[in-house]
């Protein structure tokens, strides 16, 4: 067991993979010399060189059609965006192409690319750095999308979505990028399947899911309704896509109640789709509907006020105390 | 490049289709430019101080080749928009007009070349050796392309414009990557952890006049050059981009864009079969050899629709379209063949003798061209297991099943 933080744990997975997987390279504005923006790439360039740690142009379609291509011609790319309101100048690669890739050559092909990218708020940043586009992509067939939330999972999940033959999102919560942790670099042990949720706290009195930034958020307010006498379920989702169903509905016929929060706008969310399968697998044991919390439908707000704008600890409260009121 | 250049103003030598040309030229508002020609539409052979060397060997066989591939590919065509007409197919791109463009570039690759079309680039398809028929199951409605793109190295078709060209700059990319593996490996010039004997490989992308304003060529040409990628770029200039002309994509000769990126640019009679062979076998040499990407613009001109679903009546003059049939990449090599003696009538017989053998073949191959199982797409979305597209499967059997039965099921009258 080492102590790390997410982004150091990322940089260790990828040191990991780059290490591992001869055929893995990694691709981005910024990811040689400097090591990215965050810093999750420092060192590899002079451990790997130039050719698997490839500075590219600032160019986000390029990017990813370019990683595509080199797909096509058996190799493993870890593509960098730099920042979440980044990535759609290649949404279109992304949507169109990455996707729809091997679904199209009936199965002929193959693109099994990585696309990492830093997401989320709160980190009192400029317009389009602090957004959490992730239900966009989770509404396109032909893509998984994962997102770790803690050092241990990001290690592992980040060298998953590699080995993965599917083409993969890879959040990173940018807010916890310095969350430190314990990182067992020897085994993955409950990590071993990335698309599985994990219950990172046990209650019976009502089940909380999240994902990324707003694990450690869920937490505390369970640790607050506890000091009431409510015991909250914690969910930590993990896969956005696909979405591990049987965990949640597993929790929500023990507990009864569901609360499920994102950063992301509540409306066309994540959420949403969670309230809706949720409601079918468990009509019966639900004692209240399902409440979502998440942002406002707005464009992400300044930062001076994106505290308004984020789920925190009181508004996952507010929203347990209503599913309680039924 | 020091090669003798003729304008493209200058196809036919007479006075009259000079005055033609110069009008349609400012009609279209695209500067004439040094263009690269070989086999004049009058069927004689030209020299060029560079290009001529590759003409040169190009005997009787390969010539008589290149024409039989590109009436092979008008007369599939013909049939392909018969097919249309039919109700066979839902949509037809008509390639007539380019069969040099395509013809002379895929002839110029070489099997270990990769190649990314758009969706008109039927007669590369041909020279890559896929099957035809499985060029229309596409347009059919039964696939999103037939052909299995490692057996040929023959992409699929790509439909959202110019998102092609990234890929091939990655495929590139790869390539280069794979050399330089094999020479850390001492195995010099293969590919991958290939065999001292494979050879190098180079990629070629085709695009049009329209799709060349697309910001995936941009950032291609940027990505290509900053890496100085084996990449050909081969843009077929046919002049419409559906209904604009070319005037409105680009101000400047588009093989000129290439000198803003620190490449090679030529512009090559995309209707001289002899020359665009030439000038890419030039081009894809100069890519496997590691001297970086180029972009070939071939001047060619789309003589029929942009679709089937398209009407040129709306947007251009008949009178254009005239010219340009003048100009026609089979007269000028069938004139050239014959005043060689290196063709007679029983060659031309065979010719189309075959061609109508292959529109027979695609007939029924189209016709016994069946919908696929749509589980098929449940079982291609991924390539591993995923939940929620086996809950679905598992939903949908479960549905099916209610209508088993036949006509005396209850879910017969649904």
């Amino acid at each position: 067991m080492t102590t790390m933080t997410i982004a150091k744990a990322i940089n260790e997975g990828l040191r990991a993979t780059l290490s591992n997987t001869p055929k893995s390279l990694l691709m981005g504005e910024d990811i040689g010399p400097l090591g990215g923006v965050y810093r999750v790439t420092d060192g590899l360039i002079g451990e790997f060189g130039a050719d698997r740690v490839v500075d590219t142009p600032l160019a986000e379609s390029g990017i990813i059609g370019t990683a595509i291509g080199l797909a096509l011609r058996g190799y493993l790319p870890v593509a960098e965006i730099q920042f979440d309101g980044f990535v759609f100048p290649g949404f279109n690669q992304i949507t169109t192409q990455l996707a729809k890739m091997h679904s199209r050559s009936n199965g002929n092909l193959t693109v099994p690319v990585v696309i990492r990218i830093p997401y989320g708020g709160g980190i009192g940043s400029i317009e389009h750095h602090s957004e959490s586009p992730e239900a966009l992509f989770a509404h396109t067939p032909g893509l998984r999308i994962i997102t770790p939330s803690n050092p241990h999972d990001a290690y592992w999940m980040i060298q998953q979505a590699v080995n993965c033959q599917d083409p993969v999102i890879f959040f990173e919560p940018k807010r916890r990028y310095w969350l430190k942790g314990e990182v067992d670099t020897e085994s993955a042990g409950p990590a071993e399947d990335p698309f599985k949720a994990h219950v990172v706290r046990e209650g019976t009195d009502a089940t909380v899911v999240v994902y990324g930034p707003l694990v450690p958020v869920a937490l505390a307010a369970a640790n607050a309704a506890a000091e009431d006498g409510r015991s909250i379920e914690v969910i930590d989702l993990r896969s956005i896509s696909p979405i591990d169903f049987d965990a949640i509905e597993t929790s929500v016929k023990k507990t009864g109640r569901l609360v499920v929060a994102h950063e992301a706008p509540t409306f066309g969310g994540i959420g949403g789709e969670i309230a809706a399968r949720i409601s079918e697998r468990a009509f019966h044991s639900l004692e209240a509907p399902v409440i979502r919390v998440g942002g406002f439908h707005m464009p992400y707000p300044v930062a001076k006020v994106e505290e308004d704008y984020l789920p925190d600890i009181d508004r996952i409260l507010e929203a347990l105390d209503r599913a309680f009121a039924y | 490049m020091g090669a003798t250049h003729l304008p493209s103003t200058e196809f036919d030598g007479t006075e009259l289709d000079d005055q033609l040309e110069a009008q349609a030229e400012a009609a279209l508002g695209v500067p004439s430019t040094e263009m690269v020609q070989l086999l004049g539409p009058d069927g004689t052979l030209g020299t060029d101080s560079v290009f001529s060397e590759y003409a040169e060997r190009l005997d009787a066989e390969k010539l008589r080749g290149f024409y039989a591939d590109m009436a092979a590919i008008r007369r599939f065509d013909q049939e392909a928009t018969a097919l249309q007409r039919q109700g066979q197919l839902a949509l037809w791109v008509p390639l007539t007009g380019q069969e040099a463009a395509q013809i002379g570039s895929g002839r110029a690759s070489q099997p270990q070349d990769y190649i990314f079309p758009t969706y008109r680039e039927h007669g590369v398809a041909l020279t890559r050796n896929v099957d035809l028929a499985e060029l229309l199951k596409q347009f059919r409605g039964v696939s999103n392309g037939g052909w299995n793109p490692k057996d040929t190295n023959f992409h699929l078709y790509t439909l959202v414009l110019a998102a092609q060209t990234p890929h091939a700059v990655g495929y590139a990319m790869g390539i280069q990557r794979d050399q330089r593996l094999a020479a850390a490996q001492g195995v010099e010039g293969a590919q991958g952890v290939g065999g001292p004997a494979e050879p190098k490989a180079a990629v070629m992308v085709y695009f049009g006049d329209g799709a060349s304003s697309e910001g995936d060529v941009h950032e291609s040409m940027v990505f290509a050059s900053s890496y100085n990628a084996p990449v050909v770029f081969f843009c077929q200039n046919n002049h419409w981009a559906i209904s604009v002309p070319t005037a409105v994509q680009t101000r400047i000769p588009l093989s000129n864009r290439a000198k803003g990126y620190g490449f090679p640019g030529i512009r090559v009679d995309g209707n001289d079969v002899v020359a665009v062979h030439a000038v890419t076998e030039w081009a894809l040499e100069h890519a496997r050899q590691g001297n970086g990407p180029v972009l070939i613009e071939a001047f060619t001109y789309r003589v029929g629709a942009h679709t089937t679903a398209d009407d040129p009546t709306k947007y251009r003059e008949s009178s254009e379209e005239a010219l340009w049939r003048e100009k026609d990449p089979l007269d000028r090599l069938e004139k050239y063949l014959r005043a060689e003696g290196m063709a007679d009538d029983a060659f031309f017989a065979q010719v189309d003798a075959d061609g109508a053998e292959l529109a027979a073949y695609i007939r029924k191959s189209t016709y016994e061209s069946d919908a696929p199982d749509i589980r098929t797409a449940f079982a291609n979305t991924y390539v591993e297991a995923h939940p929620l597209v086996a809950e679905e499967l598992a939903w949908f059997e479960e549905y099916s099943a209610g209508f088993a039965g036949g006509d005396e099921g209850e879910g017969a009258d649904r």
